[in-house]
């Protein structure tokens, strides 16, 4: 593989300062839950479905705990006390809690030994159907082979999830490797999963369990027919990032779009809300041996690529450290970059090598993600086929791992059938001549790549630096992400997060902290 | 209409025709599939159809490349689209024109409105920077611009402009799916009807799907497309102002 003489000591100092800045935050994690949390302990204890109004049971639950009792010891003790009064299963429990028949008032007579048994057991069960969804993906993987890196990523977005599911086999059908189901506009600001089959969206389909599990039995079904593994992807990001990865993980998705900070920037989301959740999230994304997908390419929508390229690397060292500490492994940090250089600029593909092998070498372990050009994508769709092609053979140069597939309509509307067969043709070409093009080649020691990428590593370790002195929540509200200043205490979400209490009780969370299965 | 100019695509000869089409038929790839596509395009009275290409997508799918060759002409006289009218001034002149025709700064407001989200759009107008080497309106000495960002609700939209006192408001809009652009661009007009405060301002939208025929018809002032730079805005909203005063006075 083609080096680029990185200095090692370097690469070791901006990792520390990464971590430092991760660890700082995981104190404040360590000491709040939020209302998103709490709902994913009791989808994570089996309570499901939503009232006439769909309403989901777990956010009703949350509100009458909050309501009767407050929320500050987490809602397992409670709701296992709940148990011990309605001697009844999760379910039919939530739904006597949500008619009255119960309330959280009654169950503080209960004695903790009582619901301690139940609270085990309910944890127990939960980690168990983590540990199934992981091995039962092992198992399709060595029956349908995961076919070699890069992944071909493509996307389905029709609003409706019958016919994602018929879009989504005809990509398998012409070589994809990884579908993603975009999600309908503006989901991520709802602060409740929608429920059940969905047939109408906004630019995308609404993540609900329900078509998380149509499309999982579609893929199967196209995986066995082609003999290769097919990953199934959505969107664990928003107001419900760790409710949306139990749910993924109870319908074995094999990766998530997940980012520490995507959320606050773009979305306007509360940033303790989102560090808080995005923990829980990871760490049941570890356990379920799920790859998460990290949002850096999104700067360079609003930054320039060139003048910017650093705040893709220090934003990939802090989502890796926090993945790190959420316990994912290198293999499932799929941390995000971009090729969105400016055509028009002189060796802009010199520029795009540079960044792309940069993050190959920063990141040796984990499975790059790789966005094609986007934002100078304009609708003449023979001039962006074009584009896309040299974006492949960056790729396959610098052997990228979650390839998404670059669409010559990308300027006009979301992708035809036609479309993704045109992006797959043109893959599947470069990916074959070029193969093992990054073998041969050797960059110029003291050449246009290595200076370049040298220069970006040398403006990352400043600004890292810059960060940790001020601290990630205050750089933030200072704008230095992409230029979006969000206030600490601002944005949405921010009353759903909850100081813990001493006797906060989260036993799922406890056994999750201690890493998946596979490494203990 | 008297004149007559008569044309039809070109190929590589003029009035030959030749047209190049890509699109799916949902059939098997077979002679029979290919036969059908053929078929189909003389439907569209089109002539010596060449199905180029047909490639299996998936089961039951086939994608098709074809040439052929059209057979209507069209009296390009006869065709009416409207355009912005905007003197091509730069910066400096621009905020000559101000100062000395309206001698007081223009306020000009802007946001995405509804749920969509994209503002590189209305940023490459508003904001300092600009586009293309071309200075955005915050930059104005003679201007002074508030750009409220996306996911702007009208109303509030409305009442920042009516605070800020604007002479101008911009609206942007990216997402054309199941026509969200129209149905916001119409909710945010009607608003200022039913509030009579339609002819208060000077109403602009924008956005890659916008041109100025649309923008009309759905009761804005002006629409601009891709390529926008700011100051074809700015010299628009200028110009017109210097008219409204005239008229005026
Ligand atoms: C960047 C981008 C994003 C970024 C936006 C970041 C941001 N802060 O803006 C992110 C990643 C957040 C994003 C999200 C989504 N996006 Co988007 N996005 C794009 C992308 C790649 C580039 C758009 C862009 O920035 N262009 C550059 C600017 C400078 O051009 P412009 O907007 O045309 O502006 C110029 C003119 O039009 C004009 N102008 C624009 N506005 C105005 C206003 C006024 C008053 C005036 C005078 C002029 C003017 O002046 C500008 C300068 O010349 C396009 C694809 C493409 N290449 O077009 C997709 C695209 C626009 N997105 C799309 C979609 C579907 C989405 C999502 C709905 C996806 C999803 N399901 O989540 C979400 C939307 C979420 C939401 N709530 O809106 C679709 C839209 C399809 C359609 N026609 O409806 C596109 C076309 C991609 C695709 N093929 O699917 N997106």
């Amino acid at each position: 593989m083609a080096k680029i003489n990185l200095d090692k000591s370097q690469v070791e100092t901006v990792k520390t300062i990464a971590k430092s800045i991760a660890d700082d935050i995981q104190k404040f994690v360590d000491e709040h839950s939020t209302e998103s949390v709490e709902r994913t302990v009791l989808r994570l204890y089996g309570v499901d479905g939503v009232d006439e109004d769909k309403t989901p049971l777990p956010n009703k639950i949350i509100e009458k705990l909050l309501a009767e009792v407050g929320l500050n010891e987490g809602v397992s003790k409670y709701f296992a006390k709940a148990m011990v009064l309605s001697k009844r299963d999760g379910q039919t429990t939530a739904e006597l809690l949500d008619q009255n028949h119960i309330s959280f008032k009654d169950t503080l007579s209960v004695l903790d030994v009582d619901s301690l048994k139940i609270e085990k057991d309910l944890s127990k069960k939960a980690i168990h159907a983590l540990d199934n969804t992981y091995n039962k993906k092992l198992k399709k993987q060595i029956e349908c082979p995961v076919p070699p890196t890069p992944w071909k990523y493509l996307i389905v977005a029709t609003g409706n999830i019958y016919e994602d599911r018929v879009q989504a086999e005809s990509a398998v059908d012409s070589g994809a490797d990884i579908i993603a189901v975009i999600r309908s506009t503006a989901q991520s600001l709802l602060d409740y999963i929608p429920y059940g089959a969905t047939t109408e969206g906004f630019g995308g389909t609404y993540a609900t369990q329900e078509n998380f599990k149509i499309m999982r039995k579609a893929l199967d079904k196209s995986m066995k027919k082609r003999g290769r593994y097919v990953r199934l992807v959505n969107y664990s990001s928003g107001l419900c990032m760790s409710e949306i990865a139990a749910c993924a993980a109870m319908e074995d998705l094999d990766m998530l779009l997940n980012d520490s900070m995507y959320g606050i920037l773009f979305r306007d989301i509360n940033m303790k809300r989102t560090f808080v959740d995005q923990y829980m999230s990871r760490l049941i994304c570890s356990r379920a041996n799920i790859i998460i997908n990290t949002g850096e390419d999104n700067y360079l929508t609003t930054s320039d690529a060139i003048e910017s390229a650093h705040t893709v690397t220090a934003s990939q060292l802090i989502n890796e450290a926090m993945g790190i500490n959420a316990r994912l492994k290198p293999e499932l940090l799929g941390l995000g970059h971009a090729y969105e250089i400016n055509p028009t600029v002189e060796n802009a593909f010199l520029y795009e090598l540079a960044h792309a092998q940069l993050a190959r070498e920063l990141f040796p372990r984990s499975p790059l993600k790789y966005m094609p050009p986007t934002k100078y994508k304009k609708t003449d769709i023979f001039f962006s086929h074009a584009m896309d092609t040299m974006f492949n053979l960056a790729s396959i140069t610098t052997n990228q791992g979650i390839h998404l597939a670059g669409i010559l309509t990308e300027a006009i509307h979301t992708p035809l059938m036609q479309d993704r067969y045109q992006a797959l043709d043109s893959i599947n070409y470069v990916f074959n001549i070029a193969k093992n093009l990054g073998d041969e080649i050797e960059f110029k020691a003291g050449g246009f790549i290595e200076n370049r990428a040298k220069t970006v590593l040398n403006e990352t370790e400043q600004f890292l630096i810059k960060v940790e002195k001020m601290g990630l929540m205050t750089s933030i509200s200072n704008g230095l992400f992409a230029g979006i200043k969000r206030p600490i205490d601002g944005g949405k979400g921010g009353p759903g997060v909850i100081k813990k209490a001493p006797t906060y009780s989260n036993p799922i969370m406890d056994e999750l902290k201690k890493g998946g299965k596979h490494d203990q | 209409m008297t004149s007559k100019n008569l044309i039809k695509p070109y190929g590589d000869t003029m009035n030959d025709g030749v047209m190049q089409l890509a699109f799916t038929l949902p059939v098997e790839n077979s002679a029979r599939a290919k036969k059908a596509a053929e078929v189909y395009l003389t439907k569209l009275n089109l002539v010596d159809v060449a199905i180029s290409s047909a490639k299996k997508l998936t089961d039951g799918f086939t994608y098709f490349v074809a040439f052929a060759r059209a057979i209507p002409t069209l009296n390009y006289d006869e065709i009416e689209a409207t355009e912005v009218q905007i003197k091509e001034m730069n910066f400096y002149q621009i905020n000559a024109l101000i100062k000395e025709k309206i001698n007081r700064k223009l306020v000009i407001i802007g946001a995405t409105i509804g749920t969509d989200a994209h503002t590189v759009g209305i940023d490459a107008i508003m904001n300092m920077k600009g586009y293309n080497m071309d200075y955005g309106l915050e930059r104005y000495p003679e201007i002074e611009a508030y750009n409220l960002g996306s996911q702007v609700p009208p109303e509030t939209l409305i009442k920042a402009a009516l605070d800020y006192k604007a002479d101008a408001i911009l609206i942007s809009q990216t997402v054309t799916q199941k026509d969200a652009h129209i149905r916001n661009f119409t909710e945010f007009i009607e608003m200022l009807e039913a509030e009579k405060l339609r002819n208060r301002f000077i109403i602009i939208a924008g956005g890659p799907r916008i041109n100025n025929d649309l923008a009309i018809e759905l009761g804005f002032d002006a629409g601009f497309g891709p390529g926008t730079l700011p100051s074809h805005v700015a010299s628009y909203v200028a110009n017109k102002m210097v008219e409204r005063k005239g008229a005026q006075s």
